[in-house]
């Protein structure tokens, strides 16, 4: 192995162990080391900075697509004559990898940052940071992982670590609530994940990734089972990046500090399930990329609509967040992998920045989130304002901005993925969201920050937040900007991050694959036999003739582009016509339209659904088993206990009266006899004689028989 | 020979040294309480340095289960010798200790629960002097199972630790008290019975020549009982896959089952946990409940390979009622040690399951499963006995907010949810994942269904983390102190163990992996009848 190559496995070692060991510090020291949230603060720097030298190392200077770095963990043996279990783990960095140890790192060093202000004076404030060390250090755990049981090790840690904070303020019972909510309905698609994971496992004996994908690339793992393999896999996602039907938990996440909102809730931990998506792309069947496309276009549809009518300003974001990553999912799904991934990065800045510039709004306001009471802050907080503008432009797909290039490349893929398949539904829904999107992010906007204010009080207390709170907030504002991903602000193909960022080839056989990638001029179907393993087959991937995919991309780009900003400006303008300009009175607007309006205001009923179903249905059966259990199965073993008793005092009856009652009756009797007799013995001789002679009687009458 | 003290073999001493300390305590004037409770410390100290010293000289490589040559630390004397009963035949019994890769870890665990719990016993508010001795013969009758070679030794050990446990509920215990320890007693004599009867059938069946005779004599060896070729042709329990033998490997598993306990055996289990004293509690389920299992792995699947073979798929399914109905009852709980006792069942369940699939990772998943839940559910049983003991409730529902009351209490009660939920880089989470990696091998659909139980215990831990410790604090808990120094002994090494075990497993289950890759062959070779029967 290069030295470089070793090198960056060892500053990623130290990147993954460096929060940890802050953890472990604020835990058992905190209360002696002073100033510990700097601590930790300074630990994240460092791992930025060790994090960016890694990238730019990786994306532009090391040749190889992966460096490994693998170690057994575990060797039960064999049993005699039988294939041994062992299981080996270890960590890589591909440029993906790379690029999310920067995205996590910086969003987490910024929130640290931001936590300076926002949380100071808090209650548990030094087990605020320890909890964002454990997170940040589950978080690059994922990042990092070479195998499924890693993944899936660290997903659980950023569960509890997610848990621990949206829990932070514990003494409201809604926080409570919420985080029991986020971990339980999460754990309900780790089981799937679980079970993927368990095919995997026992198809191929092994959990390290490039072996997976080699041995579904030798046809180990097939057919129907390679399907659901990737399904389940996938439901681990659809938990931890809230897609629908699992979408429920995060916006009650949003009981956590609002910088805790911005690391996980929007930016990292959620777009956790696009990454685990990414890993997993090549194992994924045409079936499977279907339903995660199905459910990816579903999941930002449904959100979007909510979002439109939320009061809560960080409800809004909390939608928007489960839309966007939505977005995400939908093109892995339609197999505009580069695109998932580059809307993941661009949304991680600007979505990270608009939880931290609702913050500072929050803050300015004395922990007022409903917007029905704020507006006119635009005046107050313009820094926070213009944050908040570059965003909001940024996630509706403006051009000159970050999610333009991004929302742009998926929509393209979408509307792809619409003329090879005829599968127009999910194109169309994609373009509905950029509508829908623009709309309800105006609309934030115009409520909060334009207009006249509308609780004078919180209005007049509202300033500026200071430094460390708005220094991230510019960071992020610029990071949005496309210049940061490509020098073209109209197509990102050729920039630093699509350059970097090749969609790994599929390893399915191709009877069960999109087969986008082949050429177009040959449909001949290669047989898999000659399909190389994987780690060869991405850099075939680059291949120079021009696929389908690509063919269908070049026909759609210019259309879609057009399509896709006309309907951004569209829902900007609404929201301007109803909000700001009040062209339209929105009472009377959500009056005509009060049915949809109600409910899309109460979220689709998910949660009420969810509530009688899932949740009363388990309790009711707990309580029924809990009453079987103490009724019947006890009942039985205490039957038993009185059934014994019972034939025990049976029989000592029987013993009292009839076994003794034999006995004593015996000697009863006997006396009985004596008493009778007794009368004989008169000392008469003629008693005497009158007895014998019926004596002599008796027996001859009894010896006249023989 | 070799790993001796003063003559007297390892297994021997760690065996019989909490009996010293019975017998020390015993001549302790009543009114000297603290030389009491020091002299049972003492001996459950040293139980535990025998242990570590054994784990030391521990010999990975070795295979036990049916090899003579695989066991480590064997002790093996005539104990019982009647020559030449007219009918009967030679009757002979052996002192036959030993112990490989399957007992080391219920060893290490009996040693360090045991010591735990003599910390957890420190305010015993009666008759100390019959408690601290009931308690250490306990401790010999559960260290004597698990070293026990020879089938009659090993029911002695077994009924040897009925007897105190019987008084230390029904003495010490809660309200209910003689009901439960009643309970207890006559569901696990019964299941004795049944052991007994087995036992007696192989006795008969069985013939080996007797080393120092040569003549042909029955034999309560256990190692005999495994090897098919000892059996009498004519005899009951002879050749594979015969009707008694069915017969007697349902009789032995529900003698088993009753202590595991196992759906539908278990309902001694929560009353019995509710009224014993804290210290019993967790002997009972760090311990106790393992001897089931341990029974099953240690003399029903190696002496019945045929029926295990059989009956593998019925005792999967037993293992997913016990996961699921386990979880649901929990989570109906509202006294906190019931809710514990029936995760106990739920998690006993993972053990069964994994050990039921036969394959090296479900067997050493549901055996390292054994020793984490003892060591997670202690700690959890610890944790109910600190909040009792000043509280004086167990109602999960009379709590609320304790997090800021008791913060240390509340970390060390965080780490032990998490570990029973199942946590990664915490042990049970390894032990969970082995078995049913290794039952989704062999039933993919049970493993499907029983990974419901990992949604269900999350939701009732985190309620019952959620009701205790989240909130706001209730006025008359106020006054409650966090745990004292006498509370984190006792809850920190266990606390400790989860954490390494769940990082570095190997530690556990390197020793494990030859005997039980061992016990996986020997069932599947003899139970199809791949070794030949004379």
């Amino acid at each position: 192995m290069a030295s470089t190559e070793s090198l960056l496995l060892n500053l990623a070692l130290a990147v993954l162990f460096l929060p940890l060991a802050g953890f472990a510090l604020l835990i058992f020291f905190g209360k002696k080391i002073p100033r510990q949230d700097l601590v930790e603060t300074g630990i994240l720097f460092t791992a930025l900075a060790i994090s960016i030298y890694i990238m730019v190392q990786k994306v532009f200077f090391v040749s190889a697509p992966t460096i490994d770095l693998t170690f057994k963990w575990l060797d039960l043996g064999a049993v005699a004559g039988q294939q041994g279990f062992s299981i080996d783990l270890g960590i890589a960095i591909d440029n993906i990898a790379a690029i999310m140890l920067v995205v996590v790192t910086l969003i987490s060093s910024l929130v640290h940052t931001f936590s300076l202000a926002y949380m100071e004076g808090d209650v548990r404030y030094t087990r605020y940071y320890a909890y964002l060390g454990l997170f940040s250090f589950s978080m690059l755990g994922i990042v990092l992982s070479n195998n499924l049981l890693m993944i899936y090790v660290f997903w659980e840690l950023v569960g509890i670590s997610s848990y621990l904070l949206i829990g932070h303020w514990y003494e409201k019972k809604s926080a409570s609530d919420a985080s029991k909510k986020a971990f339980i309905v999460n754990r309900v698609g780790d089981v799937g994940f679980f079970i993927g994971i368990m095919i995997v496992f026992t198809s191929l004996h092994t959990f390290l990734l490039r072996d997976v994908f080699g041995g579904i690339a030798a046809q180990h793992l097939t057919g129907p089972l390679l399907t659901a393999a990737g399904i389940l896999i996938f439901c681990g996602a659809v938990g931890k990046s809230a897609q629908f039907p699992l979408h429920v938990w995060l916006p009650d996440a949003m009981e956590g500090p609002t910088p805790v909102s911005a690391l996980i809730h929007a930016a990292t931990m959620v777009a956790a399930g696009v990454y685990l998506v990414a890993r997993i792309f090549p194992m994924l069947t045409a079936e499977a990329l279907t339903v995660i496309a199905y459910i990816g276009a579903i999941t930002a549809f449904i959100a979007a609509t909510i979002a439109v009518t939320q009061n809560d300003i960080k409800k809004v974001l909390a939608y928007s967040t489960i839309s966007q990553l939505g977005y995400m999912i939908m093109a892995l799904g339609v197999d505009a992998y580069s695109a998932g991934f580059f809307h993941l990065v661009t949304h991680a800045a600007f979505k990270a920045g608009l939880f931290l510039a609702s913050g500072s709004v929050i803050y300015a306001m004395h922990h007022e989130q409903d917007m029905r009471n704020m507006g006119g802050l635009r005046k107050k907080m313009p820094i926070t304002y213009w944050a908040f503008v570059i965003f909001s432009l940024s996630i509706s797909g403006i051009p000159f901005t970050s999610g333009f290039l991004s929302k742009d490349s998926i929509l393209a893929g979408a509307l792809a993925y619409g003329l090879l398949t005829g599968n127009y539904l999910i194109p169309i829904i994609g373009y509905l969201v950029v509508f829908l999107t623009a709309a309800y992010m105006f609309r934030l906007i115009i409520m909060t920050f334009h207009g006249e204010p509308r609780d004078h009080h919180k209005y007049e207390h509202a300033k500026e937040s200071p430094k460390v709170m708005t220094v991230p907030l510019i960071v992020l504002a610029s990071l949005s900007i496309f210049v940061f991903y490509s020098f073209n602000p109209f197509n990102p193909e050729k920039g630093w991050f699509l350059q970097a960022v090749q969609q790994p080839a599929s390893v399915v056989p191709a009877a069960q694959s999109y087969g986008f990638d082949q050429p177009v001029n040959d449909v001949q179907v290669t047989s898999p036999q000659q399909q190389p393993n994987a780690a060869e087959l991405s850099v075939e991937a680059q291949k120079t003739e021009t696929t389908r995919y690509e063919e269908a991309m070049e026909a759609v780009h210019y259309p879609g582009l057009a399509l896709s900003l006309t309907l951004a400006v569209l829902g900007i303008l609404a929201a301007f016509v109803v909000y700001d300009w009040k062209k339209i009175d929105a009472e009377k607007l959500k009056q005509r339209v009060k049915p949809v309006y109600t409910f899309l205001y109460n979220k689709w009923y998910f949660d009420e659904l969810y509530d009688a179903t899932a949740v009363a249905g388990t309790l009711l059966l707990s309580k029924s088993l809990a009453w079987f259990d103490g009724h019947v199965i006890d009942g039985v073993v205490n039957g038993a206990a009185t059934l014994t008793r019972l034939w025990s005092t049976l029989s000592g009856k029987f013993d009292h009266y009839i076994v003794d009652g034999l006995v004593n009756f015996s000697a009863w009797f006997t006396g009985f006899l004596g008493k009778a007799t007794r009368r004989v013995q008169t000392g008469k001789v003629q008693t005497y004689i009158v007895f014998a002679l019926l004596g002599v009687i008796v027996i001859f009458y009894v010896f006249r028989q023989f | 020979m070799q790993y001796q003290f003063l003559g007297i073999g390892y297994l021997t001493w760690i065996t019989f040294l909490p009996l010293i300390g019975m017998a020390v305590v015993l001549l302790i004037p009543k009114s000297n309480i603290n030389a009491m409770k020091w002299t049972a410390l003492a001996a459950t100290i040293l139980q535990l340095v025998l242990a570590a010293i054994i784990w030391v000289n521990f010999k990975p490589s070795l295979s036990g289960i049916n090899d003579p040559n695989g066991f480590q630390f064997v002790e093996k004397t005539r104990w019982i010798d009647l020559p030449g009963v007219a009918w009967f035949g030679h009757v002979a019994v052996d002192y036959f200790l030993g112990i490989d890769g399957l007992s080391l870890p219920m060893v290490m665990l009996t040693a360090l629960i045991s010591f735990v719990g003599v910390i957890a016993s420190w305010n015993i508010g009666k008759s100390q002097k019959g408690y601290f001795a009931l308690y250490l013969l306990l401790d010999t009758g559960m260290m004597g199972v698990f070293v026990a070679l020879d089938m009659f030794l090993f029911y002695v050990f077994w009924e040897l630790m009925l007897l105190p446990m019987y008084f230390l509920i029904g003495i010490w215990g809660g309200p209910r008290r003689e009901y439960a320890a009643i309970k207890f007693f006559l569901y696990t004599l019964l299941g004795s019975v049944l052991i007994l009867l087995v036992m007696l059938g192989l006795y008969f069946s069985v013939n080996v020549t007797d080393p120092a005779t040569g003549q042909a004599m029955h034999t309560f060896d256990m190692l005999a009982m495994m090897n098919p070729q000892n059996y009498d042709p004519h005899a009951l329990f002879a050749g594979i896959g015969t009707y008694w033998r069915y017969v007697a490997f349902i009789a032995l598993f529900i003698g088993f089952a009753i202590k595991v306990p196992i759906f539908p055996f278990h309902t001694w289990l929560p009353d019995a946990h509710v009224e014993a004293p804290t210290a019993i509690s967790v002997i009972l389920a760090g311990v106790l409940l393992k001897m089931g299992t341990y029974g099953f792995l240690r003399i029903s699947f190696p002496i019945f390979p045929d029926a295990v073979l059989k009956f593998s798929y019925a005792l999967a399914i037993l293992g997913f009622i016990n996961i699921v109905y386990g979880a649901l009852c929990a989570m109906a709980q509202t006294d906190f040690k019931k809710l514990i006792a029936y995760s106990s069942i739920s998690h006993m369940g993972v053990v069964l399951l994994g050990i039921a699939a036969l394959n090296t990772q479900g067997v050493a998943g549901g055996v390292l499963q054994m020793f984490n839940h003892g060591v997670v559910t202690a700690m959890l049983f610890l944790i109910v006995g600190v909040i009792y003991d000043r509280a004086h409730t167990r109602g999960v529902n009379d709590f609320g907010g304790l997090a800021n009351q008791m913060p240390v209490y509340t970390g060390i009660m965080t780490v032990a949810f998490f570990a029973a939920i199942g946590l990664p880089g915490l042990s049970e989470f390894i032990s969970e994942l082995l078995s049913y990696l290794g039952a989704f091998q062999t039933f993919r659909w049970i493993a499907i269904f029983s990974s419901i139980g990992i949604v269900l215990t999350a939701g009732y831990m985190l309620w019952t983390l959620q009701r205790v410790f989240l909130g706001q604090l209730p006025e008359k808990w106020k006054g409650l102190t966090d745990v004292n120094g006498r509370e984190l002994v006792s809850l920190v090494p266990l606390m400790v163990v989860v954490i390494l075990l769940g990082v570095f497993p190997s530690i556990m289950l390197h020793p494990m992996s030859a005997t039980l890759n061992n016990l996986v062959d020997f069932i599947h070779k003899v139970g199809t009848g791949m070794t030949a029967l004379k």
